[in-house]
């Protein structure tokens, strides 16, 4: 084993913004014993230039390699990095290894630390470098056909043009074919790469032709130094030692000063991309050492997983939430609802205290008629609901469907409410296509409370005509095909035959308290409904979703009594 | 003829209804004395403020400190006649550029054409922000990093526009129960707030969503909740000259900027305007712009609040929560950090 003393480090620096910063980090690795080589965009204005020159004007032997204007995801950045890195192991061809950075790159440990951990293995190459024909890499899809098709267009600047002309190329199935003997690989762009290896791939006596080829690809600061790397290295340890996460837009992620203790956790040598106005990040890293160097490996799992979290959230969103920023469209939710709930229909007619007696039984939020039209009426009937809703229908009809999301969002136990065909109907749908819904129907429930009203029989009549058509359509919406709820309806008479086993199987999916379940609630004296039911016929609609064999009583009997 | 009733593509009207805005916006520039102008001190990428105002002698200490904290670098203030000494302390301050008019606000659409005057001439270029003195901006990070940072990752992201949703904070109790003391934090009084009310429907025209509800639906608009006050707002925007506000501002044209939302199903980044009305100070206040009848509606909000006032009126319920900071609002859902680690 070689120490850290037999490591000479070269450092290749693109700088494109942000000057000032870039000067800061080319201090940083001077002062750390590298020795630097500077790349310029050539669009960098002069004066910046300048004046980063005069800041730097006191460290001894940076060199300024040839300023190419480079555009992101061109070859140009290529050639800016040759061309560095070229000057670099000329003028100084004692290094050993050649690092990779940006202006925007913060050394996080001591350059003696990173110094000491090449030296635990001096002939690996540190480069990410996984093959293109299995990885998922970065934006928009493209992995293998960054090489198979011509990329002669910015992408930021003419993406209407790179897009048509990828889809035209697509339809003309063109296919380029590789330089000989070339598997391509990907990766980060940030590297560290032994003298030898990067002497090796950029004397090449194939170089000519492999720029040329590269020229079109891609973004080929991902692939290049990848690809070529797998030709020349010795040993390659595929992981990037630049902390470098990217967006699902293929932008990097900056750093500020709340990352500052993550950051150190991570162990990271180098970071990217720091805000230039981070200054707690620039004054703290690297991190001062004083009981001599630790050559813990980088750990940046944990901030991977953090980053990976919030590109889940920028993707896919929280479920069942409906706000200024996430308004999906119908159907690309990612989760209708945040958690699950129970729709009863036809149990508060049957039993008129179901309410009461399943708040009793189970744990959670038992409301009443949710969507009534007389009042939202929430559990134990509020002015103001959960989380400040209103209980007035106006407010809540002005958009059911937050109102609803908003409560089950909202609230901590399950949401269980009751509905009926008199309520308002608008979230059908919704609440059929959502996985988290319970839907429990017991139909024609809803003219047992008409038995008691004492209406006159033509607006009953007319009343029952109106819920009949609204149940009707609502058992459309639940027998259809894009049902996702879970679903149970039951007739009323195969309900009234064993209301106990029909409760006790909607009820298995709850938080039940098991010791409570014996007592039933009081059921509604249905004296009466087969009378109601015959004269409802008779009159000429014919109740159809009440079931057919509820016990008659004789006709002649009554139409007897009637008479008499 | 008004613009909605051409027989042209949305799209075409759209586009006249944008360059009316601008035609009134330049119409207005007379309208406006310079009192201070000191907008000579604004440098490349300087994040701006621009407020109409009219008799806020006692919030504007603790306004300006509070955008001053967060990165604003200077001030555009149109004062409305104030009454109260505004203006002269305002133009003491040496980061505000003052303009004065006596010129009615209602005709002046709300002072949206003062402001898209002042956006026009000073704003092109920059990240501005248009808010009313009673408005506070919270967005992901507020504690720890400036607005700079969230308007350079908005850049880098290529956004134009960033939302922040009005939410309405209200005292526990009677809103006339503790006097708001000059330079002190409205919202160590106001502190409280409606965590889920609210209701939104997506605008297919101007492609925004119109945000209502909170406290001042459900105690004000309850029988009429449709004429509610609107909650969207977009007031953090890298201005073009080519850029319109069009209704305060909760919508702009062209419409994509009102896109700040994601319908996919993602999460765009947004933030709060913590609205500090229900003070001390919204009593009097509610009478005189009741006399002066400028406001939105005929000031049908503050015919409403001066009825629901004079009976002593208390926002809070129990369902209230207390405003800790942008996290809370964030595990609520009301703003997020989008894909801003």
């Amino acid at each position: 084993m070689t120490g850290a003393a037999d490591i000479r480090l070269g450092v290749v620096l693109l700088c494109h913004a942000q000057l000032q910063v870039a000067a800061h980090m080319a201090r940083i690795w001077v002062e750390g014993g590298a020795r630097v080589a500077i790349h310029i965009d050539a669009k960098a204005p002069a004066k910046a230039v300048a004046s980063m020159k005069e800041t730097l004007q006191d460290l001894p032997g940076i060199i300024y390699s040839r300023r190419v204007s480079c555009d992101w995801g061109r070859f140009s950045l290529i050639e800016a990095t040759q061309d560095a890195a070229q000057l670099l192991l000329e003028q100084h061809p004692d290094l050993t290894h050649v690092y990779l950075a940006s202006g925007s790159c913060l050394p996080l440990r001591p350059v003696a630390e990173l110094c000491g951990y090449l030296a635990l293995d001096p002939a690996r190459d540190h480069i990410e470098s996984a093959s293109a024909n299995d990885v998922g890499w970065t934006v928009g899809g493209l992995n293998e056909e960054r090489f198979t098709l011509y990329y002669p267009l910015d992408w930021r600047r003419q993406r209407w043009l790179f897009d048509r002309l990828v889809d035209w190329q697509r339809r003309l199935k063109i296919r380029r074919s590789l330089p000989k003997g070339i598997v391509p690989y990907l990766g980060s762009q940030w590297w560290c790469l032994t003298a030898s290896t990067l002497r090796a791939i950029l004397g090449d006596p194939r170089r000519a032709e492999f720029d040329r080829y590269f020229r079109l690809v891609w973004i080929p600061d991902e692939s290049y130094f990848q690809t070529l790397a797998r030709r020349h290295a010795m040993r390659i340890e595929s992981h990037s030692l630049t902390l470098a996460k990217f967006d699902q837009d293929g932008r990097p992620y900056q750093l500020y000063d709340d990352h500052a203790r993550m950051l150190e956790e991570s162990h990271c040598f180098v970071a990217r991309k720091i805000w230039p106005g981070a200054s707690l990040l620039l004054e703290q890293f690297p991190v001062a050492r004083t009981a001599g160097p630790e050559l813990r490996p980088p750990q940046p799992q944990r901030f991977e997983r953090m980053i990976s979290r919030t590109v889940r959230r920028r993707t896919q969103g929280r479920p069942g939430l409906y706000m200024q920023s996430r308004y999906p469209r119908k159907d690309s939710e990612n989760g209708k609802t945040s958690a699950p709930y129970a729709v009863f229909q036809g149990f508060t007619d049957i039993f008129p205290e179901f309410e009461a007696w399943l708040a009793g039984i189970i744990d959670a939020d038992i409301h009443g008629h949710l969507f009534s039209p007389e009042m939202v009426e929430f559990a134990g009937r509020p002015r103001i609901g959960p989380g400040a809703i209103s209980s007035n229908p106006l407010i809540r009809d002005r958009d059911p469907q937050g109102f609803l999301t908003a409560l089950i969002r909202i609230t901590s136990r399950m949401q269980v409410f009751q509905t009926s065909p008199r309520d308002n109907q608008a979230l059908n749908w919704f609440m059929a296509t959502d996985p988290n819904a319970h839907i429990h129907v017991v139909t024609g429930a809803w003219m047992l409370p008409l038995l008691e009203s004492d209406m006159p029989f033509d607006d009953i009549r007319r009343v029952t005509a109106i819920l009949q058509r609204a149940e009707t359509r609502h058992l459309e919406v639940l027998n259809s095909v894009w049902v996702k709820a879970r679903v149970q309806v039951h007739e009323l008479n195969d309900f009234l035959a064993r209301p106990q086993g029909i409760i006790m199987q909607a009820l298995q999916q709850m938080p039940v308290t098991p010791d409570l379940l014996d007592s039933m609630p009081r059921m509604r004296n249905l004296d009466g409904l087969s009378e109601l039911l015959r004269r409802l016929r008779n009159s000429g609609l014919k109740p159809r979703l009440s079931g057919d064999g509820l016990p008659l009583v004789d006709p002649s009997l009554s139409e007897r009594t009637a008479a008499e | 003829m008004r613009i909605s009733k051409l027989p042209i593509s949305d799209r075409l009207r759209r586009r006249i209804e944008r360059q009316y805005m601008i035609a009134r916006a330049f119409n207005r520039r007379r309208a406006l004395k310079t009192i201070v102008n000191r907008t000579g001190q604004i440098r490349k990428g300087d994040v701006l403020a621009f407020v109409t105002m009219r008799n806020e002698r006692v919030r504007l200490p603790f306004f300006l400190d509070y955008y001053r904290n967060l990165g604003v670098k200077h001030f555009l203030f149109v004062n409305n006649n104030s009454q109260d000494g505004s203006g002269n302390y305002l133009a003491e301050q040496p980061d505000v550029s003052l303009w004065w008019t006596n010129a009615s606000y209602k005709r002046s659409r709300f002072g949206m054409d003062w402001i898209n005057r002042l956006l026009m001439k000073y704003g092109d270029g920059h990240w501005c922000l248009t808010v009313d003195p009673d408005e506070f901006l919270i967005y992901p990070h507020c504690d720890s990093r400036p607005l700079r940072a969230l308007t350079d990752w908005l850049d880098a992201s290529g956004r134009r526009s960033f939302p922040a949703m009005l939410l309405d904070m209200y005292p526990r109790g009677n809103i006339e129960d503790e006097p708001y003391e000059e330079g002190a934090d409205p919202f160590s009084i106001a502190k409280w707030f409606d965590p889920a009310n609210y209701t939104i429907t997506k605008n297919w025209y101007y492609g925004n969503l119109w945000i209502q509800g909170g406290p001042r639906t459900r105690n004000f608009f309850s029988s009429d909740p449709i004429s509610g006050p609107a909650l969207n707002k977009t007031p953090l925007v890298k201005w073009s000259w080519r850029y319109a506000y069009v209704s305060s501002t909760h919508l702009l044209l062209p419409k994509f900027l009102n896109r700040v939302y994601d319908e996919d199903g993602g999460e765009q980044a947004s933030g709060c305007l913590l609205h500090a009305k229900f003070l001390s100070t919204f009593a009097e206040k509610s009478a005189e712009e009741l006399d002066r009848r400028q406001h939105y509606a005929n000031s049908k909000e503050y015919k409403a609040y001066h009825a629901g006032l004079s009976k002593g009126t208390n926002l809070w319920c129990s369902e209230s929560r207390e405003y800790t900071d942008w996290r809370q609002l964030e595990d609520l859902g009301l703003i997020s950090r989008g894909n801003w680690a």
